[in-house]
């Protein structure tokens, strides 16, 4: 991370009445431009980026080439096994498989995205706001997240799943709560090393407010270690959606997600109807490492801290 | 002296951390429909019962003021009453926690005993095709969901080749449990998975870092093989940053031990939660969320000390 004060930005010179921005920005680019170079030559992450784009077209662009009926239950068409009609059989109730494992795919893919977004804001915002306050607001707020990292996720999930069934929504909003806990313990440590800066602390010098430090400082600084979280958290995030229909909470039928498809395919499994579960659980296994894997390439690329 | 100063001041934190943990569990009571009320009396009574209870018991009374009632019932170890099995949630986690911790000890102990030397081989053989195997393989570990390991493993490892049971011992005790550890091992195998892949790269990279040392050049050209540096000098160095990583792993393995246990029908405390999620038994959901909860805070307090111990450069102030 090169965020260091330009020369010709140097303090002490109040000539114009707005407070002079030293923030680097060419440095900066640069920077991004030599972090895309790197990423690039990362074959591993590369290829992570290709499962991920090819499971959008699949989920995404799929259903228009390859219709079913994900709605409606075809009770003549039950339990099928895989053939030339179903590639890969029809579930208990007559939904073709391979169209479900798009139109599950959808979800899955769209509430590990935004719920691993939302944790990564929320985290980013606690973090900051602790790193930088200091003192006894920041150990109060840093015991907040102890304590919530000591609750397990599953658990809290399970109770929430016995006290209310949320939509999509709700679903996101939930997920983004209970996991946002690492990422501000990232951004609170960036947040501790960039508060004292010089380029911070001239700002400050000079009039400068808090929140101008933090919203045009601290977080454009902090932008590589944020980007490399939400990434992770996003594979995290689309693993515990894999979670929740087998601890109740997930969609509704008839809409379903990769994990709604394991848990109806259980006892389909020990029956012997192995296709059921294996094409839904490979898929969350492929994302979930693709994600990784471009964390990882990320990580690398920027030269940040973050999840070993 | 500051190793009295560290440790007073760790425990300080892990005590308000589990203050922090009963205001989040106290607020969770108070989101139940019906309120800490219906949590009790149970899902039949009626809104007369419940009026009258919340006067009795004092829940008519500031929030502030409740939390303070509910503190000093923690404090004497009552945690309320299960209204499907009317037992106290204290007995009934009591019987049911050593079996749970001896599958995620069991967990943790097979996942370290494989991942620190395979991590420590992937640092050996760094870029080399071995390394990327085994990275590829805990990124697979890591990223599938323990149930759906468990089910395959179910289903090669019992239905395919009938080497072992389906499920989990059902002993009442602890010894009966181990007693039966061919039905052990799937249910370890699945708790341990995502465990092996974590802690191999956190063991590769701290041997990797470790063997970049002044101190291994120093050894290697005074002539100390290499299989003595590795064992002798890495091998401890690499442990401790390790072990501090097993303290925040405690949620993780008890979040594992959940999913297995139902997966296997293993009467610990996990299959005790999932039941009690099934029937809505309030009191045993927040009394087992309040025991985990408190048991990671001090796995991860003693995590931190015995690394303090383990390896003298540790400095405080970590936080």
């Amino acid at each position: 991370m090169s965020a260091e004060l330009r020369p010709d930005q140097a303090p002490g010179t109040p000539a114009s009445a707005t407070p002079p921005d030293p923030r680097p920005e060419p440095e900066a680019a640069t920077g991004f431009r030599l972090a895309a170079g790197r990423f690039t030559r990362n074959r591993l992450a590369v290829a992570g980026l290709v499962v991920v784009v090819l499971f959008v077209l699949f989920c995404f662009v799929g259903p228009y080439l390859y219709h079913t009926d994900q709605v409606h239950t075809t009770l003549t068409q039950v339990n099928l096994s895989p053939s030339a009609k179903h590639l890969l059989g029809t579930d208990a109730v007559g939904h073709d498989e391979l169209g479900r494992l798009m139109y599950g795919g959808k979800v899955s893919l769209l509430v590990g995205l935004a719920a691993g977004v939302l944790a990564t804001v929320i985290g980013t915002v606690w973090g900051a706001a602790a790193g930088y306050a200091g003192g006894w607001v920041d150990a109060v707020m840093m015991r907040v997240v102890d304590a919530g990292i000591a609750i397990p996720a599953l658990f809290i999930l399970l109770v929430i799943s016995a006290i209310t069934t949320p939509g999509v929504f709700g679903l996101i909003v939930i997920l983004g709560l209970v996991s946002w806990l690492v990422p501000s313990r990232l951004i609170r440590a960036e947040t501790l090393t960039l508060k004292n800066r010089d380029y911070v602390l001239t700002l400050r010098a000079i009039g400068g407010s808090h929140t101008r430090a933090i919203t045009r400082h601290v977080l454009p600084n902090s932008i590589s270690t944020i980007v490399v979280a939400a990434t992770f958290q996003v594979a995290d995030a689309i693993l515990l959606v894999a979670y929740v229909s087998y601890l109740g909470l997930g969609v509704q039928p008839p809409a379903t997600d990769w994990g709604g498809m394991l848990s109806a395919g259980l006892t389909a499994a020990y029956s012997g109807r192995w296709w059921l579960i294996l094409p839904p659980g490979l898929a969350v296994i492929l994302v979930v490492c693709a994600f990784n894997a471009i964390g990882d390439g990320l990580r690398d690329a920027f030269d940040v801290r973050g999840r070993g | 002296m500051t190793s009295l100063l560290y440790l007073t001041r760790r425990v300080l934190q892990a005590v308000a951390v589990i203050l922090v943990v009963t205001v989040v569990v106290f607020c969770l009571l108070h989101a139940l429909p019906g309120g800490p009320a219906r949590g009790i009396l149970g899902p039949q009574a009626t809104a007369q019962q419940i009026a009258e209870f919340n006067r009795a018991q004092g829940l008519d009374r500031p929030l502030p003021v409740q939390y303070l009632y509910y503190l000093r019932t923690l404090l004497h170890g009552d945690l309320g009453t299960s209204y499907t099995l009317n037992e106290p949630v204290s007995q009934l986690i009591a019987q049911r926690l050593p079996k749970t911790l001896v599958l995620t000890v069991l967990s943790a102990v097979v996942g370290l005993v494989i991942a620190v030397p395979l991590g420590m081989w992937q640092a050996v053989r760094r870029n080399k095709p071995v390394d990327y195997a085994v990275t590829a393989l805990s990124f697979v570990a890591y990223a599938t969901p323990v149930y759906f390991l468990g089910i395959i493993l179910v289903l090669v490892f019992s239905q395919i080749l009938p080497w072992f049971p389906p499920q989990a011992p059902q002993g009442d005790t602890v010894a009966q449990v181990l007693s039966d550890p061919a039905g052990l091992v799937l249910p370890v195998t699945a708790g341990a998975a995502s465990m092996i892949a974590v802690f191999s790269r956190y063991m590769r990279a701290a041997t990797l870092e470790n063997l970049s040392e002044d101190y291994v050049r120093t050894a290697r050209a005074g002539g100390t093989r290499q299989h003595a540096i590795l064992w002798r000098h890495v091998f401890r160095n690499s442990l401790t940053p390790v072990i501090a990583m097993l303290g925040y792993y405690v949620p993780v393995l008890f979040g594992g031990a959940l999913v297995v246990e139902q997966l296997f029908n293993y009467p610990g405390m996990g299959l005790l939660f999932w039941s009690a999620a099934q029937s809505s038994d309030y009191p045993v959901l927040l009394g087992c969320v309040l025991v985990i909860s408190v048991a990671t805070v001090v796995g991860t307090l003693l995590a931190d000390i015995v690394q303090r111990i383990v390896d003298p450069r540790v400095k405080a102030g970590r936080s």
